[in-house]
């Protein structure tokens, strides 16, 4: 007997819990190629949506933090493992959003399981690494290590739809901060799979917020909003930055440009080896003088 | 006004009890129902004004100390520093030792201070005791009394008791020769009364013993205020009005924490009791978290950006 197709709907990931956009829109997702094809109705998020996330987000941002840089290593893992047991799904996931065939959506999904994992093990290395006891004249302890920054707010790579993702994601929350995504635009059904990944993973809900949707429109509100602390413009390569850096700038976030300059903006080759460099991005540092006794 | 020759208890649970049921699917749908108004920018910017300045600034904690009244008063009469155009709240409201502290240093800035009294919150305490904390913050210079209700005596059918411990706090609220008397608001704190009949009751009955105001809770109860128990006391009030002519506010406490929230309950006050009473002389929003929210919506529609905690004061 022929089954009934059961379709997945697509939802926004805010705090935890899967809400559809407040404003009720949803927008057309079709696969990349040569005929493009239906694939499914994503939410289209809202202002309000973003603000929500937000709100979700900063309240994470004790819990999180505040976790053993140990526990938050584990934790990570955790996901990493998940997204082993889910590979299949994201191999086809990323074939149907990219474009691509079944071999090259194989390495794409092996490295951003992979980049995961490598992530995963940088919480308790990132304050030995970075941090460090100071030469000081005088009786004391002088000792920096690395903080989180608070909430990051992050425009997803456009092109790479789960390999980018991973790629910015990762990094902002092994340090303890908390992130507010805007997906790829046009190849959003990865990241809410990522989401449903992360919520039956011990990651505390709010830790990641995913809001898909109209990057044109939601990313000024995000760049504008006086809690998020940090945002991460790699996926604003085709709008003019230039203008969401500025409105950054009113509450001074710290702000990572899109790679390249100005309308020559591109996204890098995700699966070139990463640095420290999107980690250290979103890390303040805190110095602590301790007297030393005679 | 109830007809009787004596005030007697049977005569006033023969009053009290004669007043319609609440239907209380009907009045949770009503609430409900006001609760979905959208309102549009211009309203907003006045409703977000009109909030802040009914807010009773409230901290009551076992914690407090002078520095935090103090810190509390400061943010009441400058509430947002980022923008002076900011209205002031109505009344700072704390406990009854900490009233001199409050009025000195809200000076004459003309907000209230309002202190609770009569052993609040459980309001167990002999009636002279009662009297005591009462005389207390009103010497202390306290512009309103919040007291409380004895619950266990009104719900056990002893409503002359509840009347007359209400008349007697009432009583010591007046000052001698032309300084202002306190204003008494009653506390029903009807988280405990069970019922919304009881609530109806109990809001005549603090008006019929000489309330100026009726509030919800003490905050230290769940749930504290509701809609659809404001919409009662709201009821109440209008009510009392048509018959006696004389106006009693309305105090919400405890539990109200967003602009959304502060809205939907001014459109209740003006859906249900009128106009008359959008002023922080007749309703009153008991909160402490509730200022901060709308600081942040009044930052979000002066700037166009979202404001974070950051950029307001802690209190």
């Amino acid at each position: 007997m022929a089954r009934l197709e059961v379709r997945k709907t697509y939802k926004l990931y805010i705090g935890g819990k899967f809400p559809r956009s407040e404003s009720g829109r949803s927008y057309e997702v079709v696969s990349t190629g040569r005929s493009p094809k239906f694939l499914a109705n994503a939410a289209q998020g809202s202002r309000k949506d973003i603000r929500d996330a937000v709100v979700a987000a900063r309240g994470a941002v004790k819990g999180w933090s505040g976790a053993t840089a140990y526990n938050r290593g584990q934790v990570l893992y955790r996901v990493g493992e998940i997204l082993e047991g889910r590979r299949e799904q994201f191999i086809a996931e990323v074939s149907a959003s990219e474009g691509l065939t079944k071999p090259q959506a194989t390495k794409i999904v092996d490295a951003a399981i992979d980049r995961w994992v490598w992530y995963a093990g940088w919480p308790d290395k990132l304050p030995q690494v970075l941090g460090n006891l100071n030469p000081v004249a005088g009786p004391y302890f002088d000792i920096s290590a690395p903080e989180p920054t608070g909430v990051v707010g992050i425009l997803a790579p456009q092109a790479s739809s789960l390999l980018g993702l991973v790629s910015v994601i990762a990094p902002a929350i092994v340090s303890g901060n908390t992130v507010v995504v805007i997906t790829s635009e046009d190849r959003p059904l990865p990241a809410i799979s990522l989401g449903e990944v992360l919520a039956t993973s011990d990651v505390p809900g709010g830790v990641v917020n995913i809001v898909t949707g109209r990057t044109a429109e939601l990313a000024p509100w995000l760049a504008s909003h006086a809690d998020v602390n940090a945002i991460d413009l790699a996926g604003a390569t085709e709008l003019p930055w230039g203008e969401l850096e500025a409105a950054a700038a009113d509450t001074v976030k710290r702000v990572v440009r899109p790679a390249g300059d100005g309308a020559d903006a591109v996204e890098p080759d995700w699966l070139e080896a990463p640095d420290l460099s999107r980690m250290t991005a979103f890390l303040e540092t805190k110095t602590v003088w301790h007297p030393k006794g005679l | 006004m109830l007809g009787v020759a004596s005030l007697t208890n049977k005569a006033l649970r023969t009053w009290l009890h004669g007043l319609p049921g609440v239907d209380q699917v009907g009045i949770e749908a009503r609430a409900a129902a006001l609760a979905t108004r959208s309102i549009k920018t211009t309203s907003k910017s006045w409703a977000i004004d009109t909030a802040i300045g009914m807010i009773d600034l409230t901290t009551l904690e076992g914690a407090d100390t002078p520095g935090k009244v103090r810190s509390l008063c400061a943010k009441a009469q400058l509430p947002d520093p980022s923008d002076l155009g900011t209205p002031q709240v109505a009344a700072v409201c704390v406990y009854g030792d900490m009233v001199g502290i409050a009025k000195e240093a809200l000076g004459s800035s003309g907000i209230h201070v309002a202190a609770v009294a009569t052993a609040f919150p459980s309001g167990r305490a002999s009636l002279a005791v009662k009297l005591a904390d009462t005389k207390d913050a009103v010497k202390a210079g306290a512009d309103e009394i919040d007291m409380v209700i004895d619950r266990g005596a009104f719900l056990s059918g002893d409503y002359r008791l509840v009347f007359d411990q209400i008349a007697a706090v009432k009583e010591v609220c007046a000052r001698p020769g032309d300084a202002p008397d306190a204003h008494l608001k009653v506390i029903l704190e009807t988280g405990e009364l069970a019922t919304y009949d009881n609530v109806r009751r109990a809001s005549w009955l603090a008006m019929l013993a000489g309330a100026d105001f009726i509030k919800t809770s003490t905050g230290k109860v769940q749930p504290a205020a509701t809609m659809p128990v404001t919409l009662l006391m709201l009821e109440a009030v209008r009510d009392w009005r048509e018959l006696t002519g004389e106006m009693v506010g309305v105090k919400p406490a405890g539990g109200i924490r967003t602009s959304k929230d502060a809205l939907r309950y001014l459109v209740m006050v003006s859906e249900i009791a009128g106009d008359d009473w959008l002023s922080p002389d007749w309703f009153r929003f008991g909160a402490s978290s509730l200022l901060t929210d709308l600081l942040l919506q009044r930052q979000k529609l002066r700037t166009g950006a979202y404001s974070g905690a950051d950029y307001v004061t802690i209190d």
